[in-house]
């Protein structure tokens, strides 16, 4: 029992690493050929998408990921990263934008139908956004969800899949720098992601204080106060942005 | 009443003002609430350990209002120095006006911490082990004094404001 498990550990990092390393060199390509066809793509942004992959792997392979395992705090780590972190920086390459400027026109138009779809507007929504990611992190640690990711490799996937993609949508249905067809209100947006931020603030302090099943309560202090503390830190940077950006949106402008 | 500057009356800043009267306010405010809760968290958790963010497990009340709060205070205080700089680049800033709402955001926030979650949740104290009366009343008692400066000073260009209109 032991051994598979570890066998079907030591399947699923490959599969990681050509994942990651296929999302890195098709963004680099992607840049490549937008760069020929029209104005240069900024280089910062290459590295925002670098940094970002090189988050999700340290989450997702490696020592931090193996100590996860057994180590709440390292858990907590790996965490911060993959489900705040990397989302934050990968938002900021501006997938989408280098996406349409690299396809064709057909192809571009059919992506850009796809973005305006009910459905997408349904799901970039900011409260489905909000409720998917803290609403999926409310589930894993006050039910027996975190002790099944440790014993069964494919809900642990399934796990970090939707800590990822949740944290994508959030962060990308707050701060707008790919193309969205139906924007909402710096005020809207504001109130939802205070709310947001509330709820994963709460969650950290209920960690600190009802250790989740299978972690000392040593450990989930730690954690807990890492995640609180942490969330703070690259809130605080989406917050900057976020009002950075309405900034830039109210500036004066002069009537001819 | 207009604007001296450098010798010349300065009409447009006098007529900024009045247009961005309700914007100083609340970017005041806001900056007010940030500042006072982050004081609070620095000083008494962080420095002092005189009192944390979580002290009693059981009040879920207590705990959600903290971590509305802290969301809010959070947010408020660099939304309100975005709001400051829009007010400046708008040529619209009223210094005595932002800092009426200012000490009114400060005071109403160290109240409403004082009160609601130091006396009626019961959330935490703001000091264990000691009388807590003399603690309570110079906690509340700053807040009182903080919010009458605020009201002071916001009725004052209040007035200011009524007469520009006036003038005009």
């Amino acid at each position: 029992m032991h051994h598979s498990e570890h066998a079907e550990k030591m399947a699923i990092e490959p599969l990681y690493a050509v994942v990651l390393l296929t999302g890195w060199i098709l963004y680099l390509a992607a840049v490549f050929v937008s760069s020929k066809k029209h104005r240069p793509w900024p280089v910062y942004r290459s590295f925002l998408w670098s940094a970002g992959i090189l988050c999700i792997m340290l989450a997702l392979i490696g020592p931090l990921a193996n100590l996860a395992h057994s180590n709440f705090i390292a858990h907590m780590a790996g965490h911060l990263l993959l489900g705040m972190l990397a989302p934050l920086l990968l938002v900021l390459a501006a997938p989408i934008t280098l996406l349409l400027r690299t396809l064709s026109v057909p192809s571009a138009r059919r992506l850009a139908r796809l973005l305006k779809s009910r459905i997408l507007f349904y799901l970039t929504h900011p409260i489905t956004a909000a409720v998917l990611n803290i609403g999926g992190l409310w589930v894993l640690y006050t039910t027996d969800l975190y002790v099944y990711m440790h014993q069964n490799q494919l809900i642990a996937t399934v796990v970090h899949l939707h800590i990822f993609l949740a944290g994508y949508l959030f962060t990308a249905a707050l701060i707008y720098l790919d193309p969205m067809p139906h924007p909402f209100s710096f005020v809207y947006r504001s109130v939802v992601w205070i709310l947001a931020l509330a709820g994963h603030g709460i969650l950290s302090k209920y960690i600190y204080a009802n250790p989740p099943n299978g972690v000392s309560r040593a450990e989930a202090e730690a954690g807990g106060m890492l995640m609180y503390y942490g969330g703070d830190a690259i809130e605080l940077l989406i917050i900057v942005i976020l009002c950075a950006q309405w900034y830039k949106v109210t500036r004066p402008r002069i009537v001819a | 009443m207009a604007i001296a500057n450098g010798g010349q009356i300065d009409h447009t800043t006098a007529k900024n003002r009045v247009v961005y009267s309700s914007f100083n306010l609340w970017s005041g405010f806001l900056f007010g609430i940030g500042l006072v809760a982050f004081i609070d968290e620095a000083v008494f958790h962080q420095l002092l350990h005189w009192h944390h963010f979580y002290d009693k497990s059981t009040t879920d009340i207590g705990l959600v209002s903290d971590g509305l709060f802290h969301a809010f205070s959070w947010f408020a205080t660099v939304a309100s120095l975005f709001m400051y700089a829009n007010l400046r680049r708008r040529k619209g800033l009223w210094p005595k006006r932002w800092l009426g709402g200012a000490f009114l955001g400060a005071g109403a926030f160290q109240l409403y911490d004082g009160l609601i979650h130091h006396k009626l949740m019961k959330l935490h104290q703001i000091r264990y082990d000691v009388d807590i009366l003399i603690y309570d009343l110079i906690w509340n008692i700053t807040a009182v004094i903080l919010i009458a400066i605020g009201v002071f000073l916001l009725l004052r260009t209040r007035k200011t404001s009524k007469k520009i209109k006036a003038e005009r």
